[in-house]
């Protein structure tokens, strides 16, 4: 075992943040993020299962500016997830790995993620009339 | 200086490293990204085009058989990959075992209850009156 008074190499608090970094990092937080939220896809189910009542219920939570800060959280992280999911798995194949690649489908991830949530609310909120 | 051989043939052949599991692990990751990119898709536009639904709607569209299938499949790859992602942000950050274990196996169980639920939860409203 390594003792813990043993230096460490440089980490967090000494590297400048780039953009491959940061969009790692978001990545795994907003999986944790949408791993969190899960549980409510589920209780919704089961909800909707349950009656009328119990579905109005959690739709009341969900309407409210609590619920709303949530749901707008977990669509922005389930977008990114699945942008940047999607270009992990073209690294996967070997595809894209030179810089200027990595730093063009990385501000792809941030515009395409930031755009499809807000096109996704401002569509819902229009549907809704 | 060449590497020094530490497996037998049989091991090799095989493609399983020391903890016996291979790349299963990381090929499951990749298997269940790739099924949640259409079916985090059709349930986020079903999500957005029902935003007006009422409860009696959102029945009737969950008891469509496509829906049934699409979403029963949707809680299967979702939990899949969500207790592989978590085992990972785990298997990385917690170095004690007594700990890490643990915690591994909750997140399997976890998941695994969540997907059980919701997909009864499902059933029930697809084979409900």
């Amino acid at each position: 075992m390594a003792r813990d008074d043993r230096p460490l190499s440089p980490d967090l608090q000494i590297y400048r943040p780039q953009l491959t970094s940061v969009l790692s990092i978001t990545h795994r937080l907003t999986g944790i993020a949408l791993s969190i939220g899960s549980p409510l896809l589920v209780c919704w189910l089961i909800a909707a299962a349950a009656g009328p009542a119990t579905y109005a219920t959690l739709h009341g939570f969900l309407a409210s500016w609590l619920g709303l800060l949530l749901l707008l959280g977990w669509t922005f992280s389930f977008f990114f997830h699945l942008c940047n999911g999607i270009r992990h798995l073209f690294w996967d194949a070997g595809y894209g790995f030179d810089l200027q690649t990595i730093y063009a489908s990385g501000w792809a991830v941030v515009a395409i993620s930031i755009g499809l949530t807000l096109s996704a609310w401002v569509i819902s909120v229009g549907m809704k009339g | 200086m060449a590497r020094k051989q530490t497996r037998s043939s049989f091991d090799r052949t095989q493609g399983l490293g020391s903890a016996r599991e291979g790349v299963g692990h990381w090929w499951m990751q990749r298997v269940t990204a790739l099924a949640l990119i259409p079916l985090t898709l059709w349930f986020a536009a079903s999500l957005i085009a029902r935003a007006k639904d009422d409860y009696g709607a959102f029945i009737l569209w969950l008891r469509n058989p496509f829906t049934s299938v699409s979403m029963v499949l949707l809680l299967i790859a979702l939990f899949y990959h969500m207790a592989l992602g978590l085992q990972v942000v785990v298997e990385d950050y917690v170095h004690t075992d007594r700990i890490k274990m643990p915690t591994v196996v909750v997140i399997h169980l976890g998941c695994f209850a969540l997907a059980a639920a919701g997909i009864i939860a499902t059933l029930r409203i697809a084979f409900g009156r």
